[in-house]
């Protein structure tokens, strides 16, 4: 494939209902989960989180610090496994396989499923190294492969047109938010599945900030994006469908409309209109 | 009482304390440098020669030599009569000539009539009997007289070139040419010894040897005609020369390394003559139980040993490191080989030093030699002290200092980025050598600095394994393998206590002991230097890193 054939489509939004809702009964489901629990030690973090992670949208979980909202969207690429201690029961399928079947190459979901961080965490290499990063790893090496799809990756996130003159700078050298469309870059220059977000705004300046919004609604059309946030305005502004965790309770999920207009849980409601969290 | 309180409560005694501190340090780091410069460089100055009319029991005498120093002693402490006078000066004049009288002497100021530098006045430096003062009388060409008085001195200063550059000659035919028949020869040897162990001496595989040996052997004979040669050339001249005591003394030119007249000289021919004698220092053998001469082949073997410690110890370290910390369950076993580790660094040197003796020489030579060298015996090959051995033996000292600032770096590396690289599908494995061994390289040249200049300094334990006062053959020559790990090799730290306590001349080998010290803290220096610079290069490459 080349890169002209895959395109990132911008225009892309999200199907509406009739009545302006989406309707998550009616989408298909990459994540699975069925009564996942997650224990740090003695200590139960996440308690039977059942949710469906629709496909080809996003997806975001809102809740107070320490919910488990980033320990559940660690689950869905194993991070959590680099954890001493931690015991995790239940089951989580994507595309209706158990990731922690024992066949299952861990290396191999996880460049299905991609991850971006809340620190921009750029490696100490060049723009154009750091974007090759994860090619490499599956052994592309030839210069003209790697070239087409750095720019593809640069340009899927906005970022091309900035670096295009210094791929070979260090990636250390950019600004906050330069660094965390790059990390976008080297997780979609692998093609996953899904896309992971843990508060990937949360240490950016607020135009930066935009900037990574913009880039998620471009995103969505080829990839299903799961996005942990702390600010419920980004949750309602980016995503499509947002679950609302407290104390290791998924206590809601709803499309993002109807949640935050018209919550069904108290708890929900007391956390949107402010009174806590 | 209350300003007092007040200003011990202000800080300042604190720092005052440490600038004190900070001071002391520095001053005495300064001290240490500039003695070690002054002492030892000074050696290398042409110093004039003076000539000193003495008030001595025997009546007046002549003294010719150097000044090396003046002392005040008190004279009664020093067996003179109570009438005497009772404190003065002393003087110590070094005057050569060794195998005519003492080459040092101490004279009384009160007793010295005048002090003279005639012009005239010559020193030789000399193959064997060290420094001689003289007055050229004559030079003579095979027996025959052919220079006297005035035009003497031009005509000997090209007599010494041409035996020098003979004597180049004679040194390449020796080390290289014939040295390279012996070790080929050695070879054969070796070789014919096999077979017999082996029992397959078959008559034909005996005579090919033999062939061979002969072969070299002729070989080696149109050489020693040749070293033949030059040795009559270089014994073709000699010079007359006017000692002391009036008495005349010839002097072949073969011992003659280098003549000169001091108090003829002006600054600009006495700082040529002070670089050209440094720089023969630096790369000329040692001789006459290595009071005299170059320290070459100490500089390499310090150079080569601690680069083959650093080869050995950083991969070493490393592994260690990355397998205590990445690796290996953080628990009370871990825990333990840590404390383990620290302690390692402090175990006295001379203890490795036993254990590299006993395990690395003995046991693992000895038994690689039973194993693999049969031939070599009775003597041993890898079982005898040696370069591999001494280098190893320092590895397993400095070990320490690696594992420990490697772990320090592992740790420092922020967990995010292992995380990036795992979440794009690394594995583990992958992670580290991708991403946080990179990162985590500039602590591992910050362990590898700190063990070069451990390793660099240190003497006694290499006293066990491998240094030795003279090993002329150069542990990196000509003759393949090249780099010979096997041999015995010469150090700078052994040498200068070689010099400085072994010496049957301690006064003549002192100056010695502070170029060479001179010479081994240069050495640290720029080993540490370069390392500095590489890890700094590194850490401007990973700077902005943070967790």
């Amino acid at each position: 494939m080349t890169t002209a054939q895959r395109p990132i489509s911008v225009s892309v939004s999200p199907v509406d209902n009739d009545n302006g809702h989406l309707d998550i009964s009616k989408e298909v489901s990459t994540f699975e989960t069925k009564n996942l629990k997650l224990f740090y030690g003695q200590k139960q973090a996440l308690q039977s989180v059942d949710i469906k992670i629709p496909e080809h949208r996003v997806t975001a979980f809102i809740g107070p610090s320490g919910c488990g909202k980033s320990t559940l969207l660690r689950c869905f690429n194993r991070m959590n496994d680099l954890v001493d201690d931690v015991r995790i029961e239940g089951e989580i399928l994507l595309g209706g396989k158990d990731i922690h079947h024992p066949k299952v190459d861990v290396s191999n979901l996880r460049r299905q499923v991609g991850m971006v961080f809340q620190r921009p965490n750029p490696f100490p290499k060049s723009i154009y190294e750091n974007v090759a990063y994860g090619l490499r790893l599956q052994g592309v090496n030839q210069r003209s492969v790697l070239d087409d799809k750095v720019e593809w990756a640069l340009k899927g996130a906005a970022l091309w047109d900035e670096v295009k003159d210094r791929l070979k700078e260090s990636a250390l050298g950019m600004s906050g938010g330069q660094q965390q469309r790059l990390v976008i870059a080297r997780t979609i220059a692998i093609e996953p599945q899904v896309l992971l977000l843990d508060e990937p705004a949360s240490a950016l300046d607020p135009i930066s900030t935009l900037k990574i919004e913009e880039l998620i609604n471009e995103l969505k059309s080829r990839f299903t994006i799961i996005i942990v946030t702390h600010n419920m305005q980004q949750a309602a502004r980016v995503s499509d469908y947002t679950a609302f965790m407290y104390l290791g309770k998924l206590i809601e999920f709803n499309d993002t409309s109807t949640l935050f207009t018209n919550p069904g849980e108290q708890q929900t409601e007391d956390y949107i209109t402010g009174r806590y969290g | 009482m209350k300003n007092l309180s007040k200003w011990w409560k202000s800080g300042s005694p604190w720092i005052w304390l440490n600038a004190g501190a900070v001071a002391i340090s520095m001053v005495t780091v300064i001290a240490l440098l500039s003695l070690i410069l002054v002492r030892g460089l000074g050696h290398f100055w042409a110093a004039d020669i003076v000539e000193v009319v003495y008030q001595g029991e025997g009546g007046s005498q002549k003294i010719i030599g150097e000044l090396i120093r003046k002392e005040q002693v008190d004279l009664k402490s020093l067996g003179a009569e109570a009438s005497e006078i009772n404190n003065g000066e002393r003087w110590l004049l070094k005057t050569g000539n060794r195998e005519i009288s003492a080459d040092f002497r101490w004279i009384e100021q009160a007793n010295v009539v005048s002090v003279s530098k005639p012009k005239e006045l010559v020193v030789l430096e000399r193959s064997e009997w060290g420094a001689f003062y003289g007055y050229l009388i004559s030079v003579s060409e095979k027996g025959k007289l052919v220079a006297k008085g005035e035009n003497a001195w031009s005509e000997f200063s090209q007599r010494v070139e041409r035996v020098a550059s003979l004597r180049k000659k004679v040194r390449q035919l020796e080390r290289v040419e014939m040295g390279a028949i012996n070790y080929q020869l050695e070879k054969l040897r070796l070789k014919r010894k096999k077979l017999e162990i082996d029992k397959a001496d078959t008559p034909t595989a005996l005579e090919k040897i033999q062939l061979e040996e002969r072969r070299l052997g002729e070989e080696f004979d149109v050489y020693m005609a040749d070293l033949r040669a030059l040795n009559q050339e270089i014994e073709r001249d000699s010079a007359v020369f006017q000692v002391m005591n009036g008495q005349e003394v010839s002097i072949s030119f073969a011992h003659v390394i280098e003549g000169l007249r001091p108090n003829s000289m002006g600054y600009a021919q006495k700082i040529t003559n002070y670089i050209s004698t440094f720089v023969g220092f630096l790369k000329d053998d040692p001789r006459e139980a290595n009071t005299e001469g170059g320290v070459f082949p100490a500089i390499f073997g310090t150079v080569v040993m601690v680069l083959i410690m650093s080869i050995i110890v950083t991969p070493f370290g490393v592994v260690a490191a990355v397998y205590l910390r990445e690796y290996a369950s953080q628990g009370i076993v871990t825990k333990v080989v840590r404390i383990a580790v620290n302690n390692l660094a402090g175990v006295p040197s001379i203890v490795y030093g036993v254990f590299g003796l006993g395990f690395f020489v003995y046991f693992l030579g000895g038994t690689l030699d039973s194993l693999f060298y049969p031939e070599y015996a009775p003597a041993p090959y890898l079982g005898t002290s040696g370069l591999m051995w001494a280098s190893l033996t320092l590895a397993l000292l400095t070990l320490p200092v690696v594992i420990v600032s490697t772990e320090e770096g592992l740790t420092r590396i922020p967990r995010n980025l292992r995380e990036g690289s795992l979440a794009l599908g690394a594995t583990k494995a992958e992670t580290l050598w991708k991403v946080v061994l990179p990162m985590a390289s500039p602590s591992i040249m910050t362990g590898l600095i700190l063990a070069v200049a451990r390793a660099a300094g240190e003497v006694a334990p290499l006293m066990l394994v491998g240094v030795v006062k003279l090993a002329p053959e150069l542990p990196l020559d000509g003759n393949f393998p090249y780099l010979h790990i096997e041999r015995k090799f010469m150090h700078l730290g052994f040498h200068i206590y070689d010099v400085g306590f072994q010496s049957p001349n301690v006064e003549a080998a002192q100056p010695l002991v502070y170029a060479t010290a001179f010479l081994l803290v240069l050495i640290i220096v720029i080993l540490n230097l370069s390392a500095i610079l590489l890890r700094n290069r590194l850490r401007e490459k990973y700077r902005g890193v943070t967790g």
